[in-house]
């Protein structure tokens, strides 16, 4: 009889153990999610201002700006149909150019400027960052049915 | 002329792999001798062929055959030697006939170390090895032929990726490989047992040593992995939850897993049908691994459609060999005796709490790496889960498995004492707590993840002192101790090493990014860094813009860095060369940003203060030598021979 009740307690403790590792995780890795838009859909409203997310698409060409003494750039990135201002203080990666894809990661403020934590481009001189890639395919898209 | 006898071999490997498959199993299962006795050779000459077409694509890599598309598209002549021998399983190609390679080199390692295993065990394993084999070399010669022509001839190559272009890389891809293509061995011998039903613990014992030296070569093929993110990507990290560092990750958490779980099989004859499990699993996520890094599926699920045939290919292969495997192991699962009974607090319940905890571990990983591929797949939109989410669930999760490690090689099998066990730690727990709670204060301050990292480090360091004091207690020597247990042990303290270095890293390192004009200073950590500039120079294949910065402190000077920013001339790939100074304390790590002004006199300039950094390779180093210790005791070899006898009787039948 007492080694059963052990054997039970021991179940049960495993199995409220694996309970509550289960909903840390879950409710970590929805909190952690990280959601992709375009610059079109940011336009149309449909971005969270009250979380971070990424964006991507084209650094629009002779739009990159440097602050005289500082480290903070201003960019615009596109998606051939809309466009957004991106602010970010640090080191642009060795891939950032004008004219190729990229990627940040930030929060979009009330004026509508996206201040990126993060800026990504990946490493290989014909490779666009998938999300990039994915922002100007949907563009296109829209842009075409617009036509039809 | 070499590229076409190259792509001959590999089908004459084809061939003996399919003679290595399918002869030996069936023979098995008939009790046939002479169709079992075919194993050995067979896979020998496979790993020969093999052995020779990669000895074709290495030899048109270093003669720069750009004739052939694969080294067109991965090489150039200007690449140093090195590197253009390196370039050989630099490309998807290249790297699934070195797959193929280490596999034909592990089953050669087996039917070389295996004479004295029964004939039929031995058959079996060669054969699934074989089957293994002739599905990665058909996958090459229908999709990913590495001698395809190029016609006409290219001019020059396109050159390697410069990030592959360093020493760590060199040998990264091999020792990773000899990992995860090692877990093979142990799938199958789980995979034999399960076709002979004989589950017993003679099972474990042979495929105790080839998994443990699969998992040190993956420790260390990871260690180096980091090593090289750290020294080559340019951001000073050395762990990203990058997809492609999660795919070697999660079979490593298996495997580890599968070793201690190995243990108890072998001593207690317990945990049979979850140790097969767990074989099955590491060797499928190796697999996955292998897939998700290699595939294209990471940088573009939709990278399926562009080459259809790979992707199905690979899918097909994933589905029968987990399919199948886990099929056959419901079929024969419920034949396999319980082994050993034991008491919920005893070394057995120990290890199979710390299985529990890897395995939740892994889940967690699993989940963060496969989620937002699904979702891409099902066009249910893009996300990303960053370093984060893994940072916030997987420290949390791994932390009982570090902490039972200290218990679980002190408790007795079968059943253990609580108040004894309290009795002989009470002293390692009290003086790891203080230290965890006091070294954060003496610091910067109170630090609960630096609580928990330096509590459980040290705590893993005196619960291996105290298991040496406890086995040397009883009049025994240090030079007499098994080698399994030195094994241990070293891999325990490799682990403990490697969480202060972590912990150490995590929390205190300091980072700085400044604009730097040439004549510029700035402070950090106590060291004083002057910018004095860049100086051009020329490289074999690219030319670079050298920094010189001078490191001083309280006014002396230290030593000076030289960052470079690199321009690759084949591809035209900007590269930031990071120069550090290494130290057993602490790293100075310094790397070039961008030039600001067109005369490149003022650049943005990054700098890191990493302290104990290194110890986190030292510790990976030390799990590695660890577990090629343990793998190579004494105990394995005269087990081995004690069961000659019933071997040769086996044979008279």
């Amino acid at each position: 009889m007492k080694s059963r009740h052990k054997k039970l307690m021991v179940i049960v403790l495993a199995l409220a153990g694996i309970g509550i590792a289960a909903a840390l995780i879950l409710n970590a890795f929805q909190s952690n999610l990280v959601f992709f838009f375009s610059p079109t859909q940011v336009a149309n409203g449909e971005a969270p201002t009250n979380r971070a997310f990424r964006i991507g698409g084209l650094v629009e060409a002779g739009s990159l700006k440097r602050d005289a003494g500082g480290l903070t750039s201003h960019f615009v990135v596109t998606d051939t149909a809309k466009s957004m201002n991106v602010v970010y203080t640090g080191i642009l990666p060795d891939l950032f150019k004008e004219g190729k894809g990229v990627v940040a990661e930030g929060r979009l403020g009330a004026d509508g400027l996206f201040t990126a934590t993060q800026v990504l481009a990946k490493h290989d001189e014909n490779y666009m960052p998938p999300e990039a890639a994915h922002a100007l395919e949907q563009a296109q898209k829209a842009q075409k049915s617009v036509v039809r | 002329m070499i590229p076409e006898l190259g792509h001959f071999a590999l089908i004459v490997a084809l061939l003996l792999a399919l003679t290595q498959a399918i002869l030996p199993l069936y023979g098995a299962q008939r009790g046939n001798l002479t169709l079992m006795s075919v194993a050995r050779p067979a896979a020998q000459g496979q790993f020969v062929f093999v052995a020779i077409a990669f000895g074709c694509l290495a030899y048109s890599f270093l003669t720069n055959d750009f004739s052939v598309e694969n080294v067109a598209r991965n090489s150039f002549s200007q690449l140093p030697e090195i590197y253009r021998f390196t370039a050989t399983w630099g490309s998807h190609e290249g790297s699934m006939l070195l797959w193929a390679l280490i596999l034909g080199f592990w089953t050669t390692a087996v039917s070389v170390f295996s004479r004295h295993l029964p004939d039929d065990m031995v058959a079996r394993v060669i054969g699934i090895m074989g089957l293994i084999s002739s599905g990665f070399l058909a996958f090459l010669l229908t999709t990913s032929n590495p001698f395809l022509r190029l016609l006409p001839a290219a001019a020059d190559g396109r050159d390697m990726n410069p990030l592959l272009q360093d020493p760590g890389m060199v040998i990264h891809p091999p020792m990773l490989y000899m990992g995860y293509v090692g877990f093979s061995v142990a799938f199958a011998f789980a995979i034999a047992a399960l076709l002979s039903g004989r589950l017993d613990a003679a099972w474990a014992r042979w495929s105790r040593p080839w998994t443990t030296v699969a998992w040190a070569f993956l420790t260390f093929g990871i260690g180096l992995g980091s090593w090289w993110a750290y020294n080559e990507l340019g951001w000073g990290g050395w762990w990203f939850w990058d997809p492609t560092e999660n795919a070697s990750f999660m079979p490593w958490l298996a495997g580890t897993a599968l070793i201690h779980s190995l243990a108890v099989t072998e001593k207690r004859g317990a945990f049979k049908a979850w140790t097969v499990l767990l074989a099955l699993t590491a060797f499928s996520l190796s697999l996955l691994g292998t897939f998700l890094v290699r595939s294209g599926v990471l940088s573009s699920v939709h990278a399926f459609a562009t080459d259809p045939a790979r992707g199905a290919f690979i899918l097909g292969f994933l589905v029968v060999v987990i399919g199948g495997s886990l099929a056959l192991f419901a079929w024969r699962a419920p034949k396999m005796l319980t082994g050993g009974r034991f008491t919920w607090f005893s070394r057995e319940a120990l290890l199979l709490s710390n299985n529990v905890v890897l395995l939740a571990a892994l889940g967690t990983v699993l989940l963060g790496t496969l989620y937002p591929l699904l979702l891409d797949a099902l066009g249910m939109g893009k996300i990303s889960v960053g370093a984060p989410y893994f940072n916030a669930v997987f420290v949390p999760v791994i932390a009982p498995a570090l902490f039972l490690m200290g218990i679980g090689p002190l408790a007795r099998w079968k059943e253990a004492s609580l108040p004894d066990m309290v009795a002989r730690l009470k002293w390692a727990l009290a003086i790891s707590v203080a230290t965890g709670l006091l070294l954060p204060l003496t610091l910067k301050g109170f630090n609960p993840w630096a609580t928990l990292g330096f509590t459980l480090s040290v705590w893993i360091a005196l619960t291996v002192l105290i298991g040496f004091r406890e086995r040397l207690k009883h009049g025994g020597r240090l030079n007499s101790l098994p080698r399994g247990f030195w094994g241990m042990q070293l891999a325990h303290l490799g682990m403990a090493w490697g969480v202060a270095g972590i912990t150490l890293v995590a929390n205190y390192q300091q980072e700085h990014d400044v604009r730097m004009n040439v004549g510029d200073h700035t402070q950090l950590a106590g060291y004083t860094f002057t910018f004095q500039g860049t100086t051009e120079r020329p490289g074999p294949n690219y030319r670079a813009a050298r920094g010189t910065v001078e490191v001083s402190q309280n006014g002396k000077k230290l030593f000076v860095l030289h960052p470079e920013k690199r321009i690759y001339n084949a591809s035209g790939m900007p590269m930031t060369e990071a120069a550090i100074n290494y130290n057993f304390f602490r790293d100075i790590y310094v790397a070039l940003g961008e030039p600001l002004d067109d005369q490149a006199t003022t650049w943005v300039v990054r700098i890191f203060h990493k302290p104990f950094i290194n110890w986190l390779w030292i510790g990976a180093l030390f799990m590695a030598i660890g577990g090629f210790l343990a793998a190579s005791d004494r105990r394995y070899r005269i087990a081995v021979k004690a069961l000659v006898p019933g071997n040769t009787a086996v044979q008279g039948a």
